[in-house]
């Protein structure tokens, strides 16, 4: 059996929807963080909230859509090149699941609870603890920042191959036949 | 002397026969409300009640409720600070919000309708709080639109970001009830 050549058209739709979700929240929650308490604050963390429970629900849609579907296989490449492209995805893919479940758990630990577009009340799944909520609102930090940095290194790549290796490894993620 | 003995009659007509003190450390006043769908808890801290009251002449019965404004908590003293400011309770001008029934109904066995004038930051509102007695604890709970004391005023007044819609719950231990 030979692999495809491109992603799944499933596969490029929550590649991309994601991609724009996960750069949109991230940026909300860098500038929300420095407000001072007002209306715009309360908005955008709501929104912020409502966000990363959707990125949470299609990344875990994305998983099992790309365990049941085999993507391309590798371009020619070193291998280093290869095994580093590798372990960025598996990172990135742990980033989507660890960056949402703390900003939940914080919201739990903080006593202001998700309720998804203000009308699905989510569980708590760590009890209202004042210094848990500081911890985990660090660990949140620290999670999405490096999620950023994944982000860099992964477009970053795909730049290089895109710019100086050309050898169409873009098209592979583009709903647009060549 | 007959005026002096009508007057001291009177007087004693009018003492209350019934009087209770409230239990501060066996009571809590708290409230609910809904911030983009989250439901939000509260309290106050400081408050007080006169209450006199017979259960066999609940009619008679009056009471007088004091809540300190500046005792209020979400829990987070960040957002104390800010309930404390002017576009919520306004404490400084606005130190307490006060109750005083105008009549009380009997609605069944240990149940009553307490009417009455709530006053908070200059607004007054007439209420009926439904209450529930048993073994000298008074419980229950009252909806009230924060708008209506313009609690939250401003840019707050949007109500699809913090509802108009509060529900403030009371346990009320009285000592000699």
């Amino acid at each position: 059996m030979t692999s495809p050549v491109r992603y799944t058209p499933i596969a490029i739709v929550l590649h991309w929807l994601l991609a724009l979700a996960i750069v949109g929240a991230f940026c909300v929650g860098v500038y929300m963080s420095d407000l001072p308490f007002s209306l715009t604050r309360v908005k955008l963390y709501n929104w912020h909230k409502w966000a990363g429970v959707s990125i949470l629900a299609l990344s875990a849609l994305r998983l099992l859509w790309r365990l049941a579907n085999r993507p391309p296989a590798d371009l020619a490449m070193p291998a280093w090149q290869a095994w580093l492209a590798h372990a960025t995805h598996v990172l990135l893919y742990i980033a989507f699941f660890a960056v949402p479940l703390t900003g939940w758990a914080m919201s739990s630990a903080k006593g202001f609870p998700i309720v998804w577009f203000g009308v699905l009340p989510l569980p708590d799944f760590v009890p209202k603890d004042h210094d848990l909520g500081e911890l985990l609102e660090q660990v949140h930090a620290v999670l999405a920042w490096g999620l950023a940095a994944l982000v860099v290194a992964h477009v970053a790549g795909a730049l290089k191959h895109h710019f100086i290796d050309r050898d169409g490894l873009l098209a592979r993620m583009s709903l647009r036949r060549p | 002397m007959t005026k002096l003995c009508s007057a001291l009659l009177l007087a004693a007509a009018l003492a209350p026969a019934h009087a209770a003190t409230l239990q501060a450390d066996k009571s809590e006043l708290s409230f609910t409300f809904k911030q983009m769908g989250v439901p939000v808890d509260g309290k106050f801290k400081k408050f007080d009640a006169q209450l006199d009251f017979d259960a066999k002449k609940p009619e008679a019965g009056k009471i007088a409720f004091t809540v300190d404004l500046g005792s209020v908590s979400l829990g987070d003293p960040s957002f104390d600070k800010e309930l404390a400011g002017t576009p919520w309770f306004d404490t400084k001008r606005n130190g307490r919000a006060t109750f005083v029934s105008s009549g009380i109904k009997p609605t069944g066995p240990g149940k009553y309708d307490v009417a009455g004038k709530l006053t908070i930051k200059g607004a007054v509102r007439d209420v009926v709080v439904p209450i529930t007695l048993n073994g000298g604890v008074a419980s229950g709970a009252v909806p009230i639109k924060r708008l209506d004391f313009k609690i939250g005023d401003g840019e707050w007044a949007d109500t699809s970001v913090v509802a108009n819609d509060v529900t403030v719950k009371f346990k009320l231990a009285f000592a000699g009830l």
